[in-house]
């Protein structure tokens, strides 16, 4: 058996290797360029399901934006499915539900993807519709990890990840309808209102 | 192939708050984090083929139409899960100072010279064998606020994607005989020597390139090993 190599933190200069074409304006003269491989727009031509857009801001526990945060969120189709192996019903989309998110200069993140469908959880259960969302930034020696559920969603109530949260925590984890098609998803990484950060 | 992942083996990892490195102090979580299982969103993730990448995308040399200044090296090692089986066609993504010590990305204004020659990202996949293989130049070090007379070690900063989203990596690897290691809060923010001695390169005389390249090994292990496990003992 092997042992794991250590996190690091991602660092302040990682826009121009990992969101090159992001909002994080690394090279203002456009001197330097780099290809992307993950951008955050996960939306394919042939994804069925509800366009949607997810924005938000991540503070930190000053309250203060953080400008060079990084956000990575992997979910699954419009039909609740997984497009990796292990997902016996692997989409016949092009859709991959992986993107990837570099913060502006006032801790704004977003994404425009497809609103995800409910996807089997332990026990036979299933889970609500969610996102899984990676933070990685200066200051955090790995990243962290936490959920975006939907408001106004029944299943909600008996998703079984959830059902771990604290009550008075589980609205940190559920975004607003800022309008149709549009989902607030404010992260707070210290503080009385800190977002639930899960250990997996 | 059914992987899981102990937890336990993330006692390999810094803790959230490291005070040392001031940063750590506000961008930590205060509260305990939440256990949850290992869902199926949690246990696939996402996966790349060969079309996200392009032939010269892993040589740092050869992006611009000169060629960088600074010592060459190359840079290789295998991808491997905690059974230390290799992780084939897993994305990996660096990204560097130039020789002076200097980041392309504008918030560096530190007084050391840009290289109009480099810029210092890079990606690749691993092969079916798990290995990697860049061609750079090595980084210099450079000064950073978080305490008087802070200096970073020379690093290259690595990204990687395993088998699910539980094993995605982001880590810096270090050269070997850096007289900097012991006095950075960033490396040292792993409690365990051993540990901390995984992210250092070792120098590969036999791979190094006469009159042209230095070479450095650098093996990395993610999150992941077979759901059967081995009996105590077994090697």
């Amino acid at each position: 058996m092997s042992e794991l190599t250590p996190s690091q933190t991602v660092g302040p200069f990682y826009a121009y290797g990992l969101t090159p074409k992001g909002r994080a304006h690394w090279d203002p003269d456009g001197t330097y360029s780099w290809k992307e491989t993950v951008g955050d727009n996960l939306v394919t031509p042939d994804a069925s399901g509800e366009k949607i857009h997810i924005l938000g801001v991540i503070r930190d526990g000053d309250g203060v934006p953080i400008p060079d945060a990084m956000l990575e969120i992997w979910q699954a189709d419009a039909q609740g499915r997984y497009a990796h192996p292990r997902d016996p019903r692997a989409p016949n989309a092009s859709f991959k539900g992986f993107g990837r998110s570099a913060c502006d200069k006032n801790g704004e993140f977003g994404f425009d993807t497809i609103k995800p469908g409910p996807v089997s959880g332990p026990d036979g259960k299933q889970q609500a519709p969610h996102v899984v969302v990676c933070i990685f930034s200066r200051g955090m020696l790995r990243q962290i990890y936490t959920r975006m559920y939907f408001p106004d969603e029944p299943a909600n109530a008996t998703d079984p990840i959830l059902a771990l949260v604290p009550a008075e925590r589980r609205h940190t984890l559920i975004a607003t309808k800022e309008k149709d098609g549009v989902y607030r998803f404010d992260i707070r990484v210290q503080g009385d209102d800190e977002t639930v950060f899960f250990e997996i | 192939m059914s992987l899981i992942y102990p937890t336990k083996s993330l006692e390999a990892f810094p803790n959230h708050l490291s005070p040392g490195y001031r940063s750590t102090i506000k961008r930590s979580p205060s509260k305990p984090l939440i256990v949850i299982p290992h869902t199926l969103s949690e246990l696939t993730g996402p996966v790349y083929g060969h079309n996200a990448i392009e032939e010269n995308d892993n040589d740092l040399t050869k992006m611009h139409r000169g060629e960088p200044l600074g010592e060459r090296i190359i840079v290789h090692g295998y991808v491997l899960d905690e059974d230390k089986r290799p992780v084939p066609e897993a994305l990996v993504e660096i990204w560097q100072a130039n020789a002076c010590g200097r980041y392309v990305h504008i918030v560096d204004q530190h007084p050391a010279p840009l290289d109009p020659n480099f810029t210092g990202a890079g990606r690749t996949l691993t092969d079916k064998n798990g290995y990697y293989k860049f061609i750079t130049i090595k980084p210099g070090a450079y000064p950073w606020g978080n305490h008087p007379n802070a200096w970073r070690p020379n690093h290259i900063h690595f990204s990687l994607f395993g088998h699910s989203f539980l094993s995605r990596l982001v880590t810096q690897m270090y050269f070997p005989g850096d007289y900097l290691l012991p006095f950075d809060p960033i490396f040292n923010s792993v409690p365990d020597e051993k540990a901390r001695n995984r992210m250092i390169a070792s120098f590969d005389l036999d791979n190094t390139v006469p009159e042209w390249a230095l070479c450095f090994r650098f093996d990395i292990v993610l999150r992941g090993r077979e759901s059967t496990p081995m009996e105590e003992g077994a090697h």
